[in-house]
């Protein structure tokens, strides 16, 4: 067949798929605000696999005969932008987001749990290092900070002059919640993503994290503004340390991908751990942006009573601590039931 | 702007895959897609291009915040933070994988499949933009890009994403009005691909460098100048299934041709 009765003879299907492609985008918005407007489009749509499959020969057939670059190429992009329709990947639904809550990511954790031990060594081993050395030694948290450093935290925690108080106002609060959400998410986020190299990035983020933090705790209980210090830090840390954490976590299994991808191609080990690691950052976000309310908007009051900030501190490490542990451990039979239930 | 006018480089299977840029994967339907993947100087302009309207949104966020005193720039740390990390993401996902900045240089992030970038990917590779910008000003990035066979930065690999160029809409090549004339005997494969690809592209050449390309190939047509190229714009149309009324000429002309059997044209 010459190229020009080829192209007579399928010219009807392309234009209607061009056509139906230039009006995607109109379609979608006419069918968010009315249903019944788009039943035409839906008809040329419903069979979109077919006439998707005759395009696909066409264009076969039109390299096979090397008909012109031109054609080949109009063809090739009709089979993309086709392709790239029937191969959109479904939106989350509510169901798939409170089960990914209350099962998904605990699970992740658990599932990759000698990731979030190791990381939780690595945070933790300086921190109490760092934090014993301060306490006992007077001059070893300026190995850490410069002394104008250390004189802004001890005047932020002095119990003589107040500064936490509930008199800085709610527009103070918003400020401090915008500072965390920015300050402390991106560490978390920073934490994850340099651990793409070979873990390296992950491993100093946390190391430096906790000789930072463990230098500070040791200081000021050392100086002993422990009225003020732990009141404040205890709601928020179990959120935004665990979350530390987990990010650093999930940064190692990047690292652990591209160091011991094992019988596959490191290609493909990174873009599997990428895939789960994701799952923990999800989580982790969500963690952090509690710990940045709570931080901002419960740390900070002076007028709750001591005694009542440290029981909803140890409430709250209660509760993250028995959620990883224990959310999403259902019965098997249960699960699936549920599983299947969730989805339409 | 190199890489944009080639985007439109025609396929042939028998290309020379090994200095191409070209990306191609089998659909299920068994179907070899092809695309071009985007090297790392459009995306580093591109980039510029996002930054500098990033830039101009927090500077609008600074001046309208700026009334609101304190919560003011809570809200618009708030804003930095979301438009730090989360700019490219909202772009990619909802606008078709094209950032401002992409879609001004023609180009869009997919999924190595070649499907819509899906949300948990764009996030990945948006994050790890972090990874990629060490030690300073996106170093290790366009290191992993020049290195990588499909320009993936670690992002990239690490989402499974790549970015090609998108083509504009091609629109059907409008032939030069000449009369259908039969190709002269022995035309080989590559030699009437070369006609037809030279009358396709009639109106993007300059007549004097279309005559001077067919008169290349006196030793055949026996004709200079415009007749030359009228005769080749013929045997274009000729070989795209264009037929006239003007079959006798035709003929007649085949009688002559037969004298030159096999006669090797010479490429464009």
């Amino acid at each position: 067949m010459k190229q020009r009765d080829f192209e007579r003879r399928f010219e009807p299907l392309w234009l209607q798929l061009e056509n139906w492609l230039a009006g995607y985008e109109k379609h979608k918005l006419a069918d968010r605000r009315n249903n019944a407007t788009s039943t035409k489009q839906a008809a040329a749509i419903s069979d979109l696999p077919s006439s998707y499959r005759h395009l696909c020969q066409h264009l076969a057939v039109a390299k096979e005969r090397q008909y012109t670059s031109n054609l080949i190429a109009r063809l090739n992009q009709l089979v993309m932008a086709c392709h790239q329709r029937l191969y959109q990947q479904k939106s989350v639904s509510q169901n798939r987001w409170l089960e990914f809550l209350f099962r998904g990511f605990p699970r992740a954790l658990r599932q990759h749990g000698r990731f979030v031990w190791l990381a939780c060594g690595l945070f933790l081993a300086p921190a109490l290092v760092m934090g014993l050395g301060c306490y006992w030694n007077d001059a070893l948290i300026y190995a850490v900070m410069s002394p104008e450093q250390v004189l802004q935290i001890e005047s932020m925690y002095d119990p003589a002059n107040r500064v936490l108080g509930r008199e800085r106002g709610s527009d103070s609060d918003l400020l401090m919640f915008g500072f965390y959400i920015k300050n402390n998410i991106g560490i978390a986020f920073r934490t994850f993503a340099s651990g793409i190299l070979f873990g390296l990035g992950s491993i100093f983020f946390l190391v430096f994290n906790g000789v930072f933090l463990g230098a500070v705790f040791g200081h000021i209980t050392r100086v002993g503004f422990v009225t003020t210090f732990y009141p404040f830090v205890i709601g928020h840390g179990a959120f935004e340390l665990t979350a530390i954490v987990f990010a650093g976590a999930a940064g190692l299994m990047l690292g652990h991908s591209l160091v011991n991808p094992g019988n596959r191609s490191r290609r493909q080990s990174l873009r599997e751990a990428g895939r789960e690691s994701m799952k923990i950052m999800y989580g982790t976000f969500l963690m952090l942006v509690i710990a940045a309310f709570l931080e901002a908007f419960w740390s900070s009051t002076t007028q709750v009573d001591i005694a009542i900030k440290f029981i909803v501190g140890a409430a709250l490490w209660a509760l993250v601590i028995g959620y990883c542990l224990l959310a999403g451990r259902a019965p098997a039979q249960m699960a699936v039931s549920d599983s299947t239930g969730g989805r339409p | 702007m190199s890489e944009a006018t080639t985007a439109n480089a025609p396929y042939s299977p028998g290309d020379n895959r090994g200095l191409d840029t070209l990306y191609e994967i089998e659909t299920p339907e068994g179907i070899d897609l092809v695309m071009q993947a985007a090297g790392p100087v459009p995306r580093m302009l591109a980039f510029a291009v996002d930054f500098f309207y990033r830039t101009l949104i927090l500077i609008a966020l600074a001046i309208a915040l700026a009334f609101a005193g304190k919560a003011g720039i809570g809200f618009w740390l708030l804003g930095s933070f979301l438009l730090e990390w989360f700019y490219p993401v909202f772009f990619e996902v909802l606008r078709d994988g094209q950032t401002p900045g992409k879609r001004a240089f023609s180009l869009a992030v997919v999924n190595d499949n070649l499907t819509p970038v899906s949300w948990g990917a764009s996030i990945m590779r948006n994050l790890l933009r972090f990874a990629d910008f060490l030690p300073f000003a996106y170093c290790t990035g366009i290191l992993a890009m020049s290195c990588s066979r499909h320009f993936q930065r670690l992002g990239d690999f690490a989402a499974g994403t790549i970015v090609i160029y998108r083509q504009p809409a091609t629109t059907a090549a409008q032939l030069p009005q000449a009369a259908p004339v039969p190709p002269p005997r022995g035309l080989q494969l590559a030699d009437q691909q070369a006609i037809v690809s030279l009358t396709e592209r009639s109106a993007e050449l300059s007549q004097a460098r279309q005559q001077e390309l067919a008169e290349l190939l006196q030793p055949i047509t026996g004709k200079t100048g415009e007749a030359a190229l009228r005769q080749l714009h013929g045997i274009g149309r000729w070989l795209l299934g264009a037929r006239d009324a003007e079959s006798e000429t035709a003929s007649l002309q085949r009688t002559q041709r037969r004298n030159a059997p096999g006669q090797e044209v010479p490429r464009r």
